[in-house]
């Protein structure tokens, strides 16, 4: 085991998955000698070669496509997309192509990509540094969309993501790469001591499709994924009810059993997520909750989810659920 | 080449196709460019820049009177002749017997590739079996030649339950691995950059492998094209980008795709070789892949091709070419039809006859027929039976999950 933070546990899987696997090969914008702009992938050209950990042309689109040629051909490309605000030039070739691939060619053909990018706001980026468009990748058969919150899961998810033989949209909540995030912006912890930066080095794995409760209640059932899993938690200890919070850690195929059991048991839902609230992951969620869990609801299920604006630059605090909103939410659901 | 017409409403340029619905269709008679005309460089160790000429002229083998001449003659085989005639003669009459089914709705919608049979044909004749096709919905010619069972690729355009991709796609999206030929999807230009990357793959594996693919002079407009010479410019794989420029995309005419000169000399802005051929000339389109195959086997990376041809039916059966052309226009096509000018030439060196030609064109006749009778019994659009209804469900990941588990037990098949 070593205390790690986010950036050098996505290093470990990555690297882990290049040692392993002579197929897998790692490409996107400056992720090469630099070892990209987050330095995720510092160190990976030098020590597994320049063919196998290269920079590309900027070009999303070609990034995709070039993903899906190789994957069909025998590779396991690890592509990166910088922000993930810069994925839609890319979105015919993730959503007509590499998801499509294996069911238009009833199975003849598959696209085993990975796409890491890293999303969310709290780093002062605006518009198109802090975009959460999971939802949009939600809403597309054929992808499996992973959103990973500290290092330990980030490193098992990412090593499930690159050996699962389906495409996987993997998305890092930039704000956490280097600490978690409690919600007040004048307070900036490292992952230094934090339990979930206990990273084992060697190769392990945190199961897809399964969510992680990270903390266990019996008031009200809180979900998370990304950034908004530290600032519920943080809700949670203002708030001073006791709240069970789940960290989704897969949004596609995502695991609702855990969600509803937990429902069931609390009677009372929060749903929490950065990105805009219509059409939102959140509204997904708060369907099915409804649908499984009505009879045992005791107070109607909350979102506290980003506006639906653009994302704003100097003004974003205002912008990401706080704390402070998601302890409302909390509170309201014991009112009833 | 013809002039790009353009029509100066100002503040814009637009460009114009030459000729409208009622007009003479005067393309000013023959090629002026003749075989001969250039040269053959070495593919080993041209530069993009030795090719300049290529870009910007008209690669062809055969000439008017269906002689071979040039050292860009490939200098094939008769058997080797008499088979490119062969495939291209199966799949006009397999292209004629298909859209006459969809007429009788037999299958919802078709696509020939009329007036351009020569180019996935004489291309695919000139790679090596384990080279990898990703074509356009313009090249499924590229099967007969890897062997494809017409019955096979029938059951998939009337969608029935031996379609082998369940009836998930719309006729002439075949997929046919087995031959190495990719699965064809409907948004335009995608396959082209993948292509890049199905090179890369090849090249990374150090296998000896090539990848050709195909997309349109419509479709030059799209990003993928750019991302495609791009990549491959900058990565140098072997694989071979062809620009069909059959001067149509639906009813837009390539003086509207581009304002540019030819699509070839594009290439060359890449440092890619590029050529420019008459792609109604058998013998000019293999050699040229040929060429381009020698160059990427040797590890010189990719080619880029215009193959410049003339859309002789509508875009697919759901079009109608009489409403923003001429009717005659493609029997005016300088370049005539690929399979007579190869037919001409079998006759000109004295290896072919009328006799002979009719006889092949018959057998094949009766071949599609008894193919496409065998391939109803397994059940066609217009009554079925068709793939069951799980086949919704299934292979859109490589297990079912629960979600998509429960919503095929809704369905309740």
């Amino acid at each position: 085991m070593a205390d790690m933070n986010m950036i050098k546990s996505l290093n470990s899987a990555l690297s882990i998955s290049l040692k392993q696997d002579p197929n897998v090969v790692i490409f996107g914008e400056d992720v090469g000698f630099f070892g990209g702009v987050f330095r995720v992938t510092e160190g990976l050209q030098k020590e597994y070669g320049p063919h196998r950990v290269f920079d590309s042309p900027l070009a999303e689109g070609g990034i995709a496509a070039i993903a899906m040629g190789m994957s069909l051909n025998g590779l396991r490309p690890v592509a990166e997309i910088q922000f993930a605000d810069y994925i839609f030039p890319a979105y015919d070739q993730i959503v007509n192509e590499i998801a499509k691939l294996r069911h238009r060619s009833g199975g003849e053909f598959s696209s085993p990509v990975t796409i890491r990018t890293p999303a969310g706001g709290g780093i002062k980026g605006g518009h198109h540094h802090s975009q959460s468009p999971e939802a949009q990748f939600t809403h597309t058969p054929g992808l499996k969309v992973v959103y990973c919150s500290n290092p330990y899961n980030a490193k098992g998810l990412l090593l499930a993501s690159i050996e699962c033989n389906d495409p996987v949209i993997f998305f890092e909540p930039k704000r956490c790469y280097r600490g978690p995030f409690y919600g007040d912006p004048h307070n900036v912890p490292t992952w230094n001591g934090h339990p979930d930066a206990d990273v084992p080095e060697d190769h392990y794995i945190v199961p897809l499709e399964q969510a992680r409760i990270v903390r266990e209640g019996s008031a009200c059932t809180v979900i998370a994924y990304g950034t908004m899993v530290h600032v519920a938690e943080q809700a949670i200890k203002d708030s001073g009810i006791d709240c069970e919070l789940i960290d989704l850690q897969t949004l596609v195929p995502w695991d609702r059993d855990t969600v509803v059991n937990s429902v069931k048991k609390t009677g009372r839902c929060v749903i929490v997520h950065e990105a805009p609230k219509t059409s939102g992951f959140g509204a997904e969620m708060s369907a099915s909750v409804q649908e499984r869990c009505f009879y045992h609801l005791e107070a109607p299920i909350q979102r506290v989810t980003g506006w639906d604006t653009p994302f704003p630059h100097t003004t974003e605090w205002d912008y990401l659920p706080s704390p402070q909103r998601i302890a409302e939410a909390i509170k309201k659901t014991q009112e009833e | 080449m013809t002039e790009r017409l353009t029509a100066t409403t100002a503040p814009y340029t637009i460009g114009i196709p030459p000729f409208r619905p009622g007009e003479d269709a005067d393309f000013g008679g023959a090629f002026k460019e003749q075989p001969g005309d250039l040269w053959r460089p070495d593919p080993t160790t041209c530069s993009s820049e030795d090719t300049a000429p290529h870009a910007r002229g008209l690669l062809r083998v055969l000439n008017d009177k269906g002689e071979a001449k040039g050292e860009w003659d490939p200098k094939l085989d008769t058997s080797e002749l008499i088979q490119g005639l062969e495939y291209m003669m199966r799949l006009r009459i397999f292209d004629d017997r298909m859209i006459k089914m969809q007429r009788t709705g037999k299958l919802s919608f078709y696509m020939r590739s009329f007036g351009e049979e020569a180019v996935a044909i004489a291309q695919t004749m000139a790679l090596e079996n384990q080279d990898w096709i990703f074509p356009s919905y313009r090249q499924p010619g590229a099967q007969f030649v890897r062997g494809r069972d017409m019955v096979s690729m029938i059951c998939h355009c009337i969608g029935n339950t031996e379609d082998n991709v369940r009836g998930r796609q719309m006729p002439v999206h075949y997929t046919y691995k087995e031959g190495r030929f990719i699965s064809i999807s409907s948004p335009v230009g995608t396959q082209f950059s993948q292509a890049v990357g199905v090179a890369m793959a090849s090249a990374y594996q150090e296998k000896d492998e090539v990848c050709i693919s195909w997309l349109g002079d419509g479709t030059s407009a799209q990003g993928d094209y750019h991302y495609a010479l791009n990549f491959a410019s900058t990565f140098k794989p072997p694989v071979i980008l062809n620009v069909v420029n059959n001067q149509w995309a639906i009813s837009t005419h390539a003086n509207l795709a581009t304002g540019g000169r030819t699509f070839a000399e594009r290439g060359l802005a890449y440092d890619i070789p590029s050529f420019r051929v008459d792609g109604n000339d058998f013998l000019a389109l293999y050699s040229i892949t040929k060429w381009a195959r020698d160059r990427a086997s040797a590890g010189m990376g990719p080619t880029h091709i215009e193959v410049y041809t003339y859309r002789a039916g509508a875009h697919s059966s759901s079009d109608d070419p009489s409403a923003y052309r001429p009717n005659d226009e493609a029997s005016c096509w300088p370049g005539g039809d690929p399979i007579q000018r190869l037919k001409e030439h079998l006759l000109h060196i004295g290896e072919w006859d009328e006799e002979k030609h009719e006889a092949l064109a018959q057998k094949i006749d009766d071949e599609v027929m008894a193919a496409y009778k065998e391939a109803c019994e397994f059940g066609d659009l217009a009554s079925g039976p068709y793939p069951p209804a799980s086949t919704i469900f299934t292979e859109v990941y490589e297990t079912v999950p629960w979600h998509i588990q429960e919503q095929r037990e809704e369905l309740g098949k």
